[in-house]
């Protein structure tokens, strides 16, 4: 019989070896994991709420689409709703639009405008197209009253 | 001792078993709720009813879209008398011709594209330079180099040859009489010239005819619709839940494809919707086609129909200002429309080569390996990013992009060349 300490001696490298490969393994596999998720990430806190206040607190903004979901590649309309922070309609307001998808760096493929005032705070946003699902924000800067303050939209379309 | 080497062996197998089970749920067959509802969005079931053309009250008429199929099918409408319509969208070639740059009289600087399903386009051309079918039919018959002929030409030739059916839909024809056989606003400097000297109630009249025209071709091409796919009888199973059928009806490396193509590739950006296009504008770094002049795609396209004095906002549309929405919100400028080209529908384009916009490419192979390695833009910005696809994975895109062929959804009659009055 050989004695057991050299055997022993042996052996460990090699248990050490594989656990530390295993860890390794395992290691890899849920970071591969995270990657794979975060590939097509797009913030999982992110905010789409269709009523925001705006940056500095001074509008309380809210929109519907013409459509029961805001579509994909179809002209549809929405109607903006514009208060004040204590909830007065804001009446006559000058309203510019824009939007972006955050993740591919190219803007809206139409130029919306607000086309008509409808009454009670409501305008209407017309040109609103979305070529691609994804990630989108849309932009309104609102001037009324001697104020200017900006909301941002998040939408994830599907 | 015996503990320890187990220890050693269980740590490599459970990290590789990780492995293999994150490997496996990528790599599913089954698709996840919101993978499905993107599938739903590409499935053939979802294309919604055809559009309204308001820009045309003749879109929907029977008897305009069987005069309208005369027209796109007679050669004697261009100036050699041996192009029409039909020599560049071929009815058994998918509505286009297969080669690279299409011949009228001449070349032009474009590979045609195919008519089928762009009812449902609200642009039309590489560039969007028109607006409606029939503004688009109508492009053609004037240039130069394609039918080559002029709007007193081409009136005189339906009073010659169609005068029963058009009277029919449209009333009487103008007085021809008097006119020059050849005048139009054209390249050809006499039949300019012919026409500066008409009068503008004669103009506007033989305008009006050469308009109805259009109409007619456009009430014609708008019944040329794409058939189901396996790619869509795969959809309609997995909708179902019915795995054991989709199974059936893709190969694995088919489905793999289907996979990189919603997720890695990015494909699913521009070439989304039933027809597997958006109908907007992209540059995706196109190389430049040899010995034809810069073409800036978009840039021009829009000025064009800004100017087309048949489009939707023109006199000879039937809309009202207010349905011309994609002109009253388009983009008109911007860095950002340079040497963009409208991304064409992905049914059957394994069938329909070559692609881009000036046949660029031979192959899907050569396309797939342009998208994955994504080189700078010859002009403007390409929105592309390098996917660095293997081999294999290119091989599936492509495998997939096959199960998009199938037959069109068009009734026999409006496939062949209809008979035509001497």
């Amino acid at each position: 019989m050989q004695p057991s300490k050299p055997k022993s001696r042996s052996i460990r490298p090699i248990l050490w070896i594989g656990v530390i490969v295993g860890g390794l393994l395992i290691v890899f596999a849920i970071f591969m994991g995270i990657m794979g998720m975060r590939m097509n990430a797009i913030p999982s806190d992110l905010d789409t709420s269709t009523t925001r206040l705006s940056e500095n607190g001074i509008f309380n903004v809210s929109y519907t689409a013409s459509a029961d979901t805001v579509p994909v590649n179809q002209m549809h309309e929405w109607t903006l709703h514009v208060e004040t922070a204590d909830g007065t309609p804001v009446e006559n307001a000058n309203i510019t639009v824009d939007g972006d998808m955050p993740q591919h760096g190219h803007g809206l493929p139409t130029r919306p405008q607000v086309t008509k005032y409808l009454g009670d705070g409501d305008y209407l946003v017309e040109g609103l197209r979305f070529q691609m699902a994804g990630w989108w924000v849309m932009d309104f800067t609102i001037t009324a009253n001697g104020q200017t303050d900006a909301v941002r939209f998040n939408m994830r379309l599907q | 001792m015996k503990s320890s080497r187990n220890i050693a062996v269980l740590s490599i197998l459970l990290g590789l078993a990780v492995i293999t089970t994150a490997c496996s749920l990528s790599g599913q067959s089954r698709w996840s709720e919101e993978e499905l509802t993107t599938l739903r969005g590409l499935w053939i079931g979802n294309l919604p009813a055809l559009p309204a053309d308001p820009s045309n009250q003749y879109a929907d008429n029977p008897r305009a879209a069987q005069f309208g199929q005369k027209l796109f099918y007679d050669t004697r409408f261009s100036s050699n008398g041996e192009v029409a319509c039909a020599t560049c969208h071929l009815p058994d070639q998918l509505f286009q011709d297969g080669i690279v740059l299409s011949r009228g009289v001449g070349v032009t600087n474009r590979r045609a594209m195919t008519v089928v399903g762009t009812a449902y386009s609200p642009w039309f051309f590489w560039d969007g330079r028109k607006d409606s079918q029939w503004a688009q039919a109508l492009g053609p018959m004037e240039n130069p180099v394609e039918h080559g002929g002029n709007r007193t030409l081409y009136a005189h030739l339906i009073a010659e040859l169609y005068a029963d059916e058009y009277t029919a839909l449209f009333g009487p024809l103008p007085d021809l009489s008097d006119l020059p056989r050849e005048a139009g606003p054209v390249a050809d400097s006499g039949a300019a010239s012919n026409w500066e000297s008409m009068s503008s109630a004669d103009q506007e009249a033989v305008t009006r005819l050469y308009v109805n025209m259009g109409k007619s071709i456009a009430a014609y091409e708008r019944l040329l619709l794409p058939g189901e796919s396996r790619f869509d009888q795969y959809v309609e199973a997995a909708l179902n839940n019915d795995y054991g059928s989709a199974n059936e009806i893709l190969a694995p490396d088919e489905i793999a494809g289907l996979k990189l193509f919603l997720g890695e590739a990015n494909c699913t950006n521009c070439h989304n919707g039933p027809l597997f296009t958006n109908n907007d504008f992209h540059n995706t770094g196109v190389p430049a086609a040899k010995d034809l002049p810069e073409d800036i795609g978009r840039s021009k396209g829009v000025q064009d129909v800004l100017a087309d004095e048949f489009n939707c906002l023109s006199v000879y549309s039937d809309a009202q200002p207010e349905q011309c929405a994609e002109l009253n919100f388009l983009v008109a400028e911007g860095h950002e429309l340079v040497r963009q080209f409208k991304p064409p529908s992905l049914r059957n384009v394994a069938e329909r080569g070559p692609y881009m916009h000036a046949g660029q490419f031979a192959t899907l192979e050569e396309v797939l390996n342009h998208y994955n390695t994504a080189p700078e833009a010859p002009a403007g910005h390409s929105e592309l990013k390098p996917l660095d696809l293997s081999e294999k994975q290119i091989e599936q895109i492509i495998a997939f992009l096959k199960t998009l062929s199938g037959p069109l959804d068009v009734d026999e009659q409006w496939l062949i060349k209809p008979e035509q009055p001497n």
